[in-house]
C-alpha cells in the first residue's frame, strides 16, 4: 500500500469560486504606522465592516455553483476551512449552507489546521464522494486573519477563499485529482491559545523546518507516487504567506517562475491563510487550458502539507466564464489608509 | 441580545434574509418580497417560494449617520430603496460602493454580509444588502 490518496472512483472539481474583498491597504501604509520601510508584500486585502470568513465563504462558494450548475440540495457535505471564525461555539459552516440554499440534507463542519483547514476540507471531499457516500461535497477555505499590531504578520495577514464542488469524474468535470498525499508532523510554529485575540509565532522557526520542510516533502512524495517530475506540471501553486517562501520552494524542487507566478497573489493580495492556495488554484483555473497540469501543495502551521495533482479538462473552457474571475475580485480595489483599516478590522472599542 | 424568544424571531427569516427566498402567487403569478401568505391582487393563498435573482436598480437612497442600535459601528453608512428585477420593492443596506458612486436607477446585485452584531456575546446577524454588480 502506497502513501498516496487516492478514491476508488476518480474525482474532480465540478465547479470553484473565489472571493476576495476589494479594500486594500499598502505595505507602506502600516510601515508608516509603525517606522518599518522593507515588506514582504505590495499590498494586501482587507474585509469591509460587513465581511467576515462566513461572507466570504458565501460568495466563493454562490461563484462555484454558477460554474457547477448543479441544485444545491444534491450537496451531501459542505466543509469550512478557517481559523477566524466569526463564533468560537457554533459552526459557520451551516451559516454558508443555509446561504447557498444547500440545507436540510447535508453533513456541514468547520475544519481548523491553520492555512491549511481548506486543502483539508478538500480532502474530505474527495474521500466522501470517491467512496460514493455523496454525490457532490463543498470544499471552502476562507479567512479574514489577524495580525497583532506592529508584528511582521500584520504586514501580510489579509482577507479572502475559495469554493470547491468536488464530483465524480466525467464530462463535466473542469479539472480532476490524479491523487493527493498528506504530509504532517507536531512542529510548534504558529499558535493561538483559547481566548486570545492574536496569534503567537516562533520566528525563525516558522521558515526552515516549518513551511519549507513539510511543503517540499509533501510535493517531493506525492511526485515519487504519481511517477512525475517537476516538469510534468504546467503550473504550480504553494501556500504563499508572503512572496519569497512560495518563489524559494520553487527554485528548491527546479520548478520555474513562470509556472508558479499565475497562482502568486500574495504580493497583491497578502496572505488569506486557510484560502491562500485555494484563491491561487482559482487564478490558475481561471487561465488554464484543457489538459494542463497543476501541482497544489498548502501549508498549514503546526504544521503540515496537502498536496494535489490536477489535470484540467475540456469543461473548463465553457464554465469559467460562468462567474467573476479571480483578477475581477483582485483589481477591484479601494485603498485605505491605516485608520480605516483599524476600524474594519474591529480595532477599536466604542 | 440572549433572550430566546428574539433569537427565535431572527431565525424564522434566515432563509429569507439570508438569500432573497420570495413568495410567488400561482393565480395571478405576481412576485412578493418579503414572502407573503396571501396574495394581496388576487386573494389567492396559492403561494410558492421562489428564489429572486438578487439583481435590481436603486430608485432613491439616503446616507444614514446616526444608526439605531446595533448598527453604530458601520456608519455612515448608505440605505436605499431597489427594484427587483422581478418587481418587489425592498429598503437594504448597499455596501462595497463610495456615496459619490451611487445614482438614480444604479444597477446592483445582492451579495450577504453582516447587518447587525449584537455585543461581544450576542448572535450575529446575516442578511442581503446590494453593491455594484461584478461582472459577468
Ligand atoms: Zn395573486
Amino acid at each position: 500500500m502506497g502513501k498516496l490518496l487516492k478514491p476508488n472512483k476518480e474525482v474532480g472539481i465540478v465547479g470553484y469560486g473565489a472571493y476576495v474583498p476589494m479594500y486594500r491597504i499598502k505595505a507602506e501604509e502600516i510601515g508608516r504606522v509603525w517606522g518599518v520601510n522593507s515588506f514582504p508584500i505590495q499590498e494586501k486585502s482587507v474585509n469591509n465592516l460587513d465581511e467576515d470568513a462566513i461572507t466570504i465563504g458565501i460568495e466563493a462558494a454562490r461563484n462555484a455553483l454558477k460554474r457547477a450548475q448543479i441544485d444545491p440540495k444534491e450537496i451531501r457535505a459542505l466543509w469550512f476551512g478557517t481559523e477566524s471564525k466569526p463564533y468560537a461555539v457554533k459552526p459557520s459552516a451551516t451559516v454558508i449552507a443555509e446561504a447557498i440554499g444547500a440545507t436540510p440534507d447535508l453533513d456541514a463542519a468547520d475544519f481548523e489546521f491553520a492555512c491549511k483547514a481548506g486543502t483539508e476540507a478538500l480532502q474530505a471531499s474527495i474521500g466522501f464522494v470517491g467512496s460514493g457516500m455523496a454525490k457532490y461535497a463543498m470544499a471552502i477555505g476562507a479567512d479574514t486573519s489577524q495580525g497583532r499590531p506592529g508584528d511582521h504578520l500584520e504586514f501580510t495577514a489579509s482577507a479572502g477563499g475559495a469554493a470547491y464542488i468536488v464530483g465524480e469524474k466525467d464530462s463535466e468535470t473542469l479539472a480532476y485529482f490524479e491523487g493527493s498525499y498528506s504530509y504532517v508532523t507536531d512542529t510548534p510554529d504558529f499558535w493561538r491559545r483559547q481566548h486570545e485575540h492574536y496569534p503567537r509565532h516562533g520566528n525563525r522557526f516558522t521558515g526552515e523546518p516549518a513551511y519549507f520542510h513539510q511543503i517540499i516533502s509533501a510535493a517531493k512524495g506525492l511526485m515519487e507516487e504519481l511517477n512525475y517530475s517537476p516538469s510534468d506540471f504546467d503550473y504550480a501553486v504553494f501556500h504563499q504567506p508572503n512572496v519569497k517562501f512560495p518563489l524559494t520552494v520553487a527554485k528548491i524542487l527546479g520548478i520555474p517562475k513562470e509556472k508558479v507566478l499565475p497562482g502568486l497573489l500574495s504580493g497583491i493580495i497578502g496572505n488569506t491563510y486557510s484560502g491562500a492556495t485555494l484563491v491561487g488554484i482559482s487564478a490558475v483555473l481561471d487561465i488554464a487550458k484543457p489538459g494542463d497540469r497543476i501541482l497544489w501543495v498548502s501549508f498549514g502551521s503546526g504544521a503540515g502539507s496537502d498536496a494535489f495533482s490536477l489535470v484540467v479538462q475540456d469543461a473548463i473552457e465553457e464554465k469559467r466564464d460562468l462567474a467573476p474571475k479571480t483578477m475581477d475580485y483582485v483589481n477591484r480595489k479601494k485603498y485605505i489608509d491605516y485608520a480605516l483599516y483599524a476600524k474594519h478590522r474591529s480595532k477599536y472599542i466604542l | 441580545m440572549g433572550r430566546p424568544m428574539q433569537v427565535a424571531r431572527y431565525w424564522r427569516h434566515f432563509k429569507e434574509k439570508y438569500r432573497m427566498v420570495g413568495t410567488k402567487c400561482k393565480e395571478c403569478g405576481e412576485i412578493y418580497f418579503p414572502p407573503r401568505q396571501v396574495c394581496p391582487k388576487c386573494g389567492s393563498r396559492e403561494m410558492e417560494d421562489v428564489q429572486l435573482s438578487g439583481k435590481g436598480k436603486v430608485l432613491s437612497w439616503t446616507i444614514v449617520r446616526n444608526p439605531p442600535s446595533g448598527f453604530e459601528y458601520f456608519r455612515p453608512y448608505p440605505l436605499a430603496l431597489i427594484e427587483l428585477e422581478e418587481g418587489p420593492i425592498v429598503l437594504a443596506q448597499l455596501t462595497d460602493v463610495d456615496e459619490n458612486q451611487i445614482d438614480f436607477g444604479m444597477e446592483v446585485e445582492m451579495v450577504t454580509r453582516k447587518i447587525r452584531e449584537f455585543e461581544g456575546d450576542g448572535l450575529i446577524l446575516y442578511g442581503y444588502k446590494f453593491r455594484p454588480p461584478i461582472k459577468p
